[in-house]
C-alpha cells in the first residue's frame, strides 16, 4: 500500500510523492517504514535512504536530521539529500581528505570539533558508498 | 556664465554614474528575488520542525534541557548580521542603532558581514570572532556559527546569546531587530515566529491541535530526540536569519540604487537645460558681435 513520503531540506523540498516503503539510517540502526506505521519521531544519522516507488528502488545519500511519521505520511527533515547521479565522486573524495587532515590536526583537544569533522566524514562516506555501489 | 565645456563634462560624468547605479539596481533586484525564494523554500522545513517541537514540548520536562535553562544576569554575546558591502541606504546604520540600544557595556560581539564589524571595532566593542557568508546563503555556512554560539552558551562563558539582524518586511521596509537565541524561550518554541518576514514559520491552530494530538513514539526517547532536535532548531533559525538579512540587504540596495538613478536623471535634465541656455547665450552673443561689426563697417 503506497503512502506519502516528503524529503525536505532547509534549501528545498527534494522529494514529495507516494512510495511503497522507505528505509532510513536511524541513529539506533537502519529502520524500515511501511504504510500504517505508528506515529514516530526519530533522529537520523548520515547514511543511505532507500525507497520503493513503482517497483523501482531509489537511493539517496542523506545527512543529519530526523524523520516524522504520522498515520499516512512520512516526512524526512534532513540537511543533505543527494541522488547518485548528482554526486561528484572526485569532489567528495577531496572534501573527505580535507576533513581527515583536519582531524589529524585537532587530536583530542577539542571533542566538539572532532565530532563535527567525523560527521562530515560520515556524510562523505555515505555519498561515496552510494556512488560506487552502482558499478 | 558657466563654461559650456564644463557643463558637458559634468553631464557625461553624471550619465556614467547613473549607468553604474542602474546596473547595480538590476543586479540587486535579481539577487533579492533569489534570497526571497530561498527563504520561502525553507518554509516546509520550518513548518514540520515546529510541529514536532510543539509536540515534544508537551512530552518532556523543558527545564531539563541545558539549552532552555535561564540564567540570571551574566554576560551577553551578540551576533550582529550586517552586510558585506555598502551602498545599501541606512540599513547598517539603523541596525547599529538597534544594537547600541539593546547592548550593555558588558556585551561582546560576533559578527557576520564587514560593515558593522568595522563600526563596532572602531567604537571599542569587543569582537570575539567573525564569519563571512557566501551569497546565496548555503545552509552549511550557518552551521559553524550556530555551533560556536551554542558552545559558548553551554560552557557558561555567556549567559545569553542574541542576534541582531535586519528583518525583511517588504522590498521597501526592513526593520532592525534583536532576537534572543539562547536560552530558548520555551514559549517561543514552535510558536509563530514573527521575526521571519518572508517566511512566517508558523503553524495554524488546527495544525497545532493536530500536532499535540498526534501520539508520537520517540526513538530512542523524547529527551534523546529533543537533544538532537534543539541544535537543528537553532541551526535552522540562524540560517533563516542569515537569509532574511540577505534579502534585506539586496532590497535596500535596490531601493537606494533606484533613488540614485532617479536623482542622476533629474540632475542630467537640469544640467542639459543649463547647457542649452548657455549655448543659446553664446550664439546670441556671437550674432551680436557679427551684427555690430557689420554696422561698424558700413
Amino acid at each position: 500500500m503506497p503512502f506519502q513520503l516528503d524529503i525536505v531540506t532547509p534549501e528545498k523540498t527534494i522529494f514529495s510523492d507516494s512510495v511503497d516503503d522507505v528505509y532510513l539510517p536511524g541513529s539506533e540502526g537502519e529502520m524500515g517504514i511501511l504504510a500504517m506505521h505508528s506515529a514516530l519521531v526519530a533522529p537520523l544519522q548520515p547514511g543511505e535512504l532507500r525507497y520503493l516507488k513503482d517497483g523501482r528502488v531509489e537511493e539517496l545519500a542523506v545527512g543529519e536530521g530526523f524523520v516524522e511519521v504520522t498515520g499516512d505520511k512520512v516526512s524526512v527533515l534532513i540537511d543533505l539529500a543527494i541522488g547518485e547521479d548528482a554526486i561528484d565522486e572526485h569532489q567528495v573524495e577531496e572534501a573527505m581528505k580535507r576533513a581527515k587532515n583536519a582531524l589529524d590536526g585537532v587530536v583530542g583537544d577539542d571533542p566538539e570539533e572532532m565530532q563535527a569533522l567525523m560527521m562530515s566524514i560520515a556524510k562523505s562516506e555515505a555519498m561515496l558508498k552510494l556512488k560506487r555501489k552502482r558499478r | 556664465m558657466a563654461n559650456l565645456r564644463d557643463i558637458r563634462r559634468r553631464i557625461k560624468s553624471v550619465k556614467s554614474t547613473s549607468q553604474i547605479t542602474k546596473a547595480m539596481e538590476l543586479v540587486s533586484a535579481a539577487k533579492m528575488k533569489k534570497a526571497q525564494d530561498q527563504a520561502l523554500a525553507g518554509r516546509d522545513y520550518a513548518d514540520k520542525l515546529n510541529k514536532v517541537l510543539v509536540n515534544l514540548k508537551e512530552n518532556t520536562t523543558e527545564e531539563s534541557h541545558p539549552l532552555l535553562e535561564k540564567r540570571e544576569g551574566g554576560k551577553e554575546l551578540m551576533l550582529v548580521i550586517s552586510t558585506g558591502r555598502g551602498l545599501c541606504g541606512g540599513l547598517n546604520t539603523n541596525l547599529y542603532k538597534a544594537v547600541i540600544k539593546s547592548a550593555t557595556d558588558e556585551t561582546e560581539y560576533v559578527t557576520v558581514g564587514k560593515k558593522l564589524r568595522q563600526t563596532i571595532a572602531k567604537t571599542g566593542g569587543n569582537i570575539v570572532t567573525d564569519w563571512e557568508v557566501a551569497d546565496p546563503v548555503p545552509f552549511n555556512d550557518a552551521k559553524p556559527v550556530s555551533k560556536f554560539l551554542t558552545e559558548k552558551f553551554l560552557s557558561g562563558e555567556y549567559d545569553k546569546i542574541s542576534v541582531a539582524f535586519n528583518n525583511f518586511v517588504s522590498t521597501l521596509t526592513q526593520t532592525p531587530e534583536v532576537f534572543q537565541l539562547l536560552p530558548i524561550e520555551s514559549e517561543d518554541l514552535g510558536e509563530k515566529q514573527d521575526y521571519e518576514g518572508v517566511d512566517k514559520g508558523e503553524i495554524g491552530e488546527t495544525d497545532k491541535a493536530a500536532a499535540l494530538g498526534a501520539d508520537y513514539d520517540f526513538e530512542p526517547s523524547a529527551e534523546g530526540v529533543l537533544d538532537k532536535l534543539l541544535p537543528l532548531y537553532i541551526n535552522f533559525q540562524i540560517y533563516q536569519m542569515l537569509v532574511e538579512a540577505r534579502a534585506s540587504e539586496h532590497s535596500a540596495r535596490m531601493v537606494a540604487m533606484k533613488a540614485a538613478t532617479d536623482n542622476a536623471k533629474n540632475m542630467i535634465d537640469d544640467l542639459t537645460l543649463e547647457y542649452n541656455k548657455a549655448r543659446q547665450a553664446a550664439i546670441t552673443a556671437e550674432l551680436l558681435e557679427i551684427t555690430t561689426a557689420m554696422k561698424a563697417m558700413e
